[in-house]
């Protein structure tokens, strides 16, 4: 493997190192020394490492003379960072398309045009600032402990049904989001509430079952494997489809009824001290579906209007102003009322 | 004369004057059109922010004795669906921020239930354009004035505006252009009668003086009225003096002749040869100008004639007969000899026996007085493609002279000073050859002798 070439010069460190004055928590700081280094671009990612290190390298392999400094923080962490800290990354990448719409309504994004961002489809893109470079279904996952081959539901309401029907089969065994503390569970479970009303009942049902609440879809994957979950709701379709050939022992259900899509986005930060390595990163990152090799390596699966088109049950979440409604103060301490009234059955 | 050219073009002045104006509605309608669209734009901008921030105030609700707000989703998606620009909203409950960006600005001018306020100012780096709702809403019994502002950036607008303002462009030039080129051909075809007056009188012989056509536009009847006016008055002036000399040379002649009758006699009585040489000469003084009379009368009547040109079937053969008999006993004075060459048929031609007869008579007559002694003259009428009567002499010729001039009246040529003469002869022949469409073709022969001048009439 070429990561191997960089290995010399690849520094990482974890944040507790790197000093006081970042307020907002550093996951992970990794620096990709170029062989011939000329200039450095500054990420900051919720991506983790294994994901976006096969793409920082095919991009160096371009351009040899860029180093990378990937600085990996939480989406709300990154939020913190550049709305109020004014933290200097040249790129921000996240998941939380919400965020990410409020960094570029709010000013901090620089616009950029070029024949790459041009050829995205229109849902793909907003304001010429955020631009979507891959597409990430949100899935179901069961454990194969619980559900024998073929059978299991397939939509919210056979979900459901099969909740309620058999209680003491699932009991403590269903897990989700805990949206309280994780944005991007945050987003899917306002997307979900958006599309359909049949998400309170879902929630009603999972509570009943003491569902269980997590931070990251890696560590649902985890209890799944172990048998300790049978059901995972919404849980990252990417991530689970690299662990299942990994690992395996779960099976990956997209909802026929719907599923939520959602863009991981990249915006160039309008504090931005190195533009033209951030744009040409851009131009990389909206075209990877050019490179199925960088795509498998990281898992990361490229925009591809073509699949959209093709299955009617895929819904891209749409970028725009309608994101920040549920970034409302008044709206999010709501929607948690009601959310927190489901599940916990309070 | 021509009149002067100052460079004063009715053409041009039309022209510029309404490309000017052309120019000037061009600037109108761009202006207009643009304005227009941009108030259309803000319109719409406007309609959809008051729609999003009426939806927010109709999520206002009371809750444990506070005022609490379910933004609908609906609210900021419905300003995303036709640009893609930045959007803020703040809800403001008696002066306190509820929700919403803090550092929103509150409207310039304070709304009421019923009407919306409207601003424009710049937030965080760009236009925006804010729309502001009061709404009153009882909570714990206390009524609260909320106000909801929604503000949105105006790039989508700038970029419509743009659009506009290029459409506007093209319509501004196109319109010019066009109205351009359709005045310029207005102009040209308002222009088309005087261009067609002037051609018809340009075209005309110097001989014709009638009056101008009568299909001349409106504008131009005055004009064409003065014209005829002046033409006719020209006529009548030129028909006077032709009156005049013919009226003189009738009155002249016939005394000349009286005088002639009694200077014969005198002359037969008279014995001393110089008494009789003085005689002599004037006899052949007065017979000159018995002649100048003749010719004048002659040409007074062509004049008229040719203006009434009779049409009758004419044998061109009996003409040069008849004219050779009549000329032969003054030829014979002078040992001259006439010889007559006529064709077997007579051509068909229809015309005026007198005129034509006349001007051969004129032709010949000069032949003979500007031929020496004991020599011929050869008149001969040849049909081919047109009808041609010429007469050959054997005399001095026309010199160097233009032979166009000599056409001309009282003009004679340079090598006649010591014959007497009125040098009306050629212009008589040539007025009644172009009165029957032919022409006077007047050559000197090859030889350097004599000089040949033929009438020269196409076939009907």
């Amino acid at each position: 493997m070429r990561f191997a070439d960089f290995s010399a010069t690849l520094v990482a460190c974890l944040l507790a190192l790197a000093g006081p004055a970042r307020a907002f928590e550093v996951e992970e700081e990794v620096y990709y020394a170029a062989p011939d280094e000329a200039s450095v671009l500054r990420i900051l990612s919720t991506a983790d490492r294994a994901a976006f290190e096969p793409i920082v390298l095919a991009f160096q392999q371009e351009n040899p003379s860029v180093s990378v400094d990937y600085t990996i923080a939480g989406t709300r962490d990154v939020m913190k960072a550049v709305a109020e800290e004014g933290a200097v990354f040249d790129l921000v990448i996240s998941s939380a398309m919400d965020l990410q719409t409020k960094l570029a309504n709010d000013g901090f994004g620089h616009g950029y045009r070029s024949a790459a961002t041009d050829a995205l489809p229109d849902w793909a893109r907003w304001r010429d600032q955020l631009y979507a470079f891959t597409q990430e279904p949100v899935v179901l996952i069961l454990s194969d402990a619980a559900f024998a081959d073929g059978e299991g539901p397939t939509t919210r309401d056979e979900l459901i049904a099969l909740l309620r029907d058999e209680p003491d089969r699932f009991r403590g065994k269903v897990g989700t989001y805990d949206v309280r503390s994780s944005g991007f569970g945050y987003l899917m479970a306002t997307q979900d509430a958006r599309v359909s009303e049949n998400i309170w009942r879902l929630l009603e049902v999972m509570g009943r079952l003491d569902a269980r609440l997590y931070c990251c879809s890696g560590d649902m994957l985890r209890d799944i494997r172990s048998g300790e979950l049978a059901v995972a709701y919404n849980v990252l379709g990417s991530y689970a489809s690299a662990q299942q050939k990994e690992l395996g022992g779960f099976q990956i259900v997209q909802m026929n009824d719907f599923a939520n899509v959602m863009l991981r986005t990249v915006l160039i930060s309008a504090r931005a001290e190195n533009l033209d390595d951030a744009e040409t990163m851009v131009d990389f990152l909206v075209t990877l579906g050019r490179r199925p090799d960088v795509v498998a390596a990281s898992g990361l699966p490229a925009i591809d209007d073509a699949a959209l088109r093709d299955d009617v049950a895929l819904r891209p979440i749409r970028l725009g102003p309608g994101l920040l409604v549920f970034l409302d103060k008044l709206k999010r301490r709501t929607f948690l009322k009601n959310w927190e009234a489901s599940i916990t059955q309070e | 004369m021509s009149a002067t050219a100052t460079g004063w073009s009715i053409r041009r002045r039309l022209f510029l004057q309404l490309a000017a104006i052309a120019a000037l509605l061009s600037v109108v309608l761009f202006l207009v059109v643009r304005a227009l669209a941009e108030t259309a734009a803000e319109d719409t901008q406007d309609d959809i922010l008051a729609a999003s921030a009426t939806s927010i105030a109709d999520a206002l609700r009371a809750e444990d004795g506070a005022i609490t707000l379910d933004m609908p989703y609906s609210a900021l998606s419905m300003l995303g669906t036709i640009n893609e620009d930045r959007v803020f909203y703040r809800v403001v409950v008696d002066g306190e921020t509820l929700t919403g960006y803090e550092d929103l600005p509150a409207p310039e001018e304070r709304p009421t239930i019923s009407t919306n306020s409207f601003s424009t100012f710049d937030y965080r780096g760009d236009e925006v354009r804010m729309v502001t709702v009061a709404r009153v809403v009882s909570a714990g019994g206390q009524p609260s004035d909320v106000l909801i502002s929604v503000a949105q950036t105006r790039l989508g607008l700038a970029a419509i505006t743009q659009r506009i303002s290029a459409i506007a462009t093209a319509a501004g030039i196109g319109f010019f252009v066009v109205a351009t080129a359709l005045w310029l051909w207005a102009a040209q075809s308002a222009l088309k009668p005087l261009e067609r007056m002037t051609g018809s009188v340009t075209r005309r012989g110097p001989g014709d003086l009638r009056p101008l056509e009568a299909n001349a536009p409106d504008e131009l009847v005055p004009f064409v009225d003065a014209l005829n006016n002046f033409i006719s008055r020209l006529r009548a002036s030129l028909q006077r003096s032709e009156d005049l000399i013919a009226e003189a040379a009738h009155r002249v002649r016939t005394p000349l002749a009286t005088v002639r009758a009694k200077a014969e006699v005198t002359h037969r009585k008279l014995n001393k040869p110089e008494h009789r040489q003085t005689m002599r000469e004037m006899i052949r003084a007065i017979d000159e100008s018995s002649r100048s009379a003749g010719q004048l009368l002659d040409h007074a009547m062509v004049t008229f004639r040719t203006d009434n040109l009779s049409e009758e079937a004419v044998d061109l053969r009996e003409i040069v007969t008849e004219t050779c008999a009549r000329l032969s006993p003054a030829a014979g004075l002078k040992d001259v000899d006439i010889r007559c060459v006529t064709p077997d048929e007579a051509p068909d031609f229809r015309g005026d026996w007198l005129l034509l007869q006349s001007a051969l008579q004129n032709i010949l007559d000069n032949a003979i007085k500007y031929s020496p002694e004991d020599r011929a003259i050869a008149v001969r009428m040849d049909v081919a493609d047109d009808i041609r009567l010429s007469v050959t002499d054997q005399g001095r010729g026309f010199g160097d002279a233009d032979v166009e001039a000599l056409k001309g009246r009282f003009a004679r040529g340079g090598n006649a000073e010591d014959i007497v003469g009125s040098g009306l002869g050629l212009t008589i022949a040539d007025e009644v050859v172009r009165a029957h469409g032919g022409r006077l073709e007047i050559a000197s022969n090859e030889n350097g002798e004599g000089a040949c001048v033929s009438l020269i009439f196409p076939r009907p």
